[in-house]
């Protein structure tokens, strides 16, 4: 069975407090949004937004209004505006209090690496880095594991760091999993019908 | 003996570029294309200027904005902090016909307003324990680690801005404002494109984003 793509991001928006302060990484993070209630959160977007709405309909489009995806967005009322400094200046000084990032791999310490591939191009760090290291909880959504079975949740990192003990939790399409300072991942919860034995197979630390 | 800041609104886009010559460090507002100085990007083309350093989060994209400056070969060496799908950038840096160095966006933010500010460097955790550390001095202040990153200062910044009255104080509109002000603090000489000029006191001193005073010249490009 497994998690699905929406099943994911409905899992990791259940972690998001009401009122709370979130950034939403590039890619399947920004599914999250479509699983909150109206005013349950308020999203920030390191460009400079904080009270980021839904994607515009076709028509209404602001190209001097987008996401840090590049992607056009709206604002929701009670909404704000702000420069790059000041937008690193939440992240760094504690005050966005989630972020739900993608990763390409988990350490069982939690470290994160999410911004380079070994030998590949070299796509920047972006604002990786900070939110990685600045946002005072940090959730990786991210398949368990790549197409060819190679781990994604390791030991010990082997793609360039991101932050370092930065991931508190880790939700795949396997389930939900916790790195621990003794490096093994803690299961928090398995997904319909996900043996933890597939899980073991899976996940290059030990799971307790 | 008139001041930095008498009769700041140049004529043309040629006029506001004025000693902007080869081999300087120049900033230019913008988040991808979101908030570009299109004009003024063009104008330095123009200008016929070459071996610039050019500090931009994106550098460009898609052959547009920025892009069209690495397609005219006028830029040594680019600091920004995302590369992503800007071709024209990949293949420079792969051929080494520019140097890139890639910062994370918050520091490359924060290096621009300590520059402005007259902080010389700062203490940052961002980066510690990643290849970003390498070079550069690490230090435990309370029990955590932070990296110490100087201050970014440049020689033009070139930034785009809603409304501008004649002095400079100005507005940006939505997320067009990212870099663009931390940049006009940091630059010698900030040139700022403005889709609306008015009148001063047209706009209310408590509505001001950034005041007139990092700004050196202005252009009306409606």
């Amino acid at each position: 069975m497994a998690f699905s793509k929406e099943d994911m991001a409905r899992r990791a928006a259940a972690e998001i407090p009401e009122g709370s302060i979130v950034n939403l990484g590039i890619g399947l993070p920004t599914l999250c949004a479509d699983y909150l209630p109206e005013g349950h959160a308020y999203l920030h977007s390191e460009n400079g937004l904080l009270g980021m709405g839904p994607f515009p309909y076709e028509g209404e489009e602001d190209p001097q209004l987008i996401n840090a995806g590049k992607q056009t967005v709206t604002v929701l009322p009670g909404g704000s505006t702000f420069d790059s400094a000041q937008s690193f200046a939440m992240i760094r000084g504690g005050h966005v209090d989630l972020a739900i990032l993608g990763a390409m791999q988990v350490s069982a310490r939690g470290d994160l690496a999410n911004w380079a591939v070994p030998g590949g191009k070299v796509m920047g760090i972006g604002g990786a880095m900070d939110l990685a290291s600045g946002c005072r909880r940090v959730i990786a959504l991210m398949q368990h594991a790549t197409k060819d079975g190679e781990h994604k949740l390791v030991a010990t990192c082997t793609y360039p760091l991101t932050a370092t003990g930065a991931v508190s939790r880790v939700i795949t399409e396997l389930g939900v999993f916790d790195p621990t300072p003794d490096g093994c991942f803690r299961v928090v919860e398995l997904a319909p019908g996900v043996e933890l034995a597939t899980v073991a197979r899976l996940t290059g630390a030990p799971l307790i | 003996m008139t001041g930095r800041h008498h009769h700041k609104v140049r004529d043309s886009v040629a006029a506001a570029l004025d000693g902007l010559e080869s081999g300087m460090t120049v900033m230019v507002g913008g988040f991808g294309l979101c908030g570009n100085a299109e004009a003024l990007i063009r104008g330095v083309i123009d200008r016929g200027v070459k071996d610039l350093t050019l500090v931009s989060n994106n550098a460009g994209n898609l052959g547009k904005g920025l892009a069209t400056w690495l397609r005219a070969d006028i830029v040594k060496k680019v600091v920004c902090s995302y590369l992503g799908t800007n071709e024209d950038l990949h293949s420079r840096m792969a051929s080494g016909a520019i140097a890139v160095e890639v910062t994370p966006q918050g520091t490359l933010a924060e290096r621009m307003r300590a520059a402005g500010a007259g902080i010389a460097a700062f203490f940052t955790p961002t980066g510690v324990g990643t290849v970003v550390e390498q070079g550069k001095e690490k230090r435990t202040i309370d029990g955590r680690d932070y990296l110490l990153e100087k201050a970014l200062p440049a020689d033009f910044a070139l930034i785009r801005a809603r409304t501008v009255d004649r002095f400079g104080n100005l507005r940006f509109y939505r997320t067009a404002r990212n870099f663009s002000p931390i940049m006009a603090t940091a630059a010698r000489t900030t040139v700022v494109e403005a889709d609306h000029l008015v009148e001063v006191g047209a706009i209310d001193p408590d509505d001001v984003h950034l005041s007139g005073l990092y700004v050196h010249r202005i252009v009306h490009v409606p």
